[in-house]
């Protein structure tokens, strides 16, 4: 293992990250805010997919890439490996972390916001979040020669699916 | 945890807390600056938004700050620099710095860092003159240093991405505002 820093410290700058950017450089434009939130967590899961791969063998296939994402991958970044993976065989990977690390610390307080407005507002702030994350397993896939969307699916808290369309 | 027990060392409480990768953390900060960089155009006005979002930081992190260091707020500024440079820097970034160059009075001084998971793996590029690259963390100082009542000004006065030999904060201690009991003493 090499450096290490307190989670404090990329928790404390990925809230911050959101927050500037969907309200304060593009406030009421939302759509820019998250492709700006996900481009830069493209860029993050590109640079640390290109250092994780240096010295290991090109994947055979999309499934083998897909599991090294599972695995090494996420274990890197979130200390925990995804929990459950499915696919239809062609093209889409469903990613499902039960307990996903940067949701289950976001302090959004549900019980502040009673009502079906306030769940609305902190669905919206916690899908802001998560084009981060999307934004990461795209980038990586990518650096590995894999075109690909991938959005985040959020229906079943503390659960988080990621969804990977893999482009033909 | 008894509160007499004192303030807790960097080191210890470091290897206490949730760590990870600094890895991600570097490379998520220069993503940032980098996106900042493109949307805002202006050097300058990069240097300024870095700043501000360390500020809203340190706003929130003094409470992590204070509630795992067991440090008392009533502290001087020679000793809040020193809680800075010794356990602040220490439990957040795994790094030490070291303070210097008081003048007499005792309300500036230099926070100086020689080891900084921020610019890990960065080089800027000749276009990049003018940025402050690791102007979050002088943000997160003043922000932090703010929620005690010490209003600063906070500036770089050397900086290895622009050839210094280590990176040096400038704190300067504008006002101190008395702390404020809103509750009374217990009778």
């Amino acid at each position: 293992m090499g450096r290490e820093v307190s989670e404090s410290c990329i928790d404390s700058l990925v809230t911050e990250m959101v927050f500037s950017f969907c309200n304060r450089f593009y406030a009421d434009k939302s759509d820019l805010a998250a492709r700006r939130i996900e481009a830069i967590g493209y860029q993050v899961g590109h640079q640390l997919s290109e250092r994780y791969t240096m010295e290991r063998p090109r994947f055979s296939d999309h499934l083998e890439a897909i599991k090294f994402i599972c695995k090494d991958f996420w274990s890197e970044v979130f200390k925990k490996q995804i929990d459950n993976l499915k696919t239809n065989h062609r093209g889409t990977f469903v990613l499902q972390d039960n307990r996903f690390r940067w949701l289950s610390r976001m302090s959004v307080e549900p019980s502040l916001e009673t009502g079906q407005e306030g769940e609305n507002k902190a669905t919206e702030a916690m899908s802001m979040h998560l084009y981060f994350p999307c934004g990461i397993i795209r980038g990586a896939l990518s650096n590995l020669g894999i075109p690909c969307a991938v959005s985040a699916d959020i229906s079943n808290l503390p659960a988080c699916s990621f969804v990977i369309r893999i482009k033909a | 945890m008894s509160r007499a027990s004192g303030p807790r060392s960097g080191d210890a409480i470091f290897a206490s807390v949730e760590r990870v990768n600094a890895e991600l953390f570097t490379l998520t900060y220069g993503a940032i600056v980098r996106q900042l960089l493109t949307d805002l155009e202006e050097v300058e006005e990069v240097n300024k938004q870095l700043d501000q979002m360390g500020y809203n930081i340190g706003i929130r992190l003094i409470d992590e700050f204070l509630a795992k260091s067991n440090v008392s707020r009533c502290v001087d500024f020679k000793e809040t620099a020193d809680m800075i440079a010794k356990v602040g820097f220490k439990m957040f970034l795994g790094v030490t710095a070291s303070v210097t160059n008081w003048d007499a009075d005792g309300t500036c001084c230099s926070i100086v860092l020689e080891d900084n998971p921020l610019v890990d793996f960065v080089e800027l590029p000749d276009t990049c003159q003018g940025l402050y690259y690791c102007n979050i963390l002088s943000g997160v100082i003043r922000g932090a240093l703010e929620m005690v009542s010490m209003k600063t000004e906070v500036t770089w006065t050397r900086d290895m991405l622009r050839g210094d030999d280590a990176f040096e904060l400038q704190v300067k201690l504008l006002k101190q505002v008395p702390e404020e009991y809103p509750y009374k003493d217990d009778d």
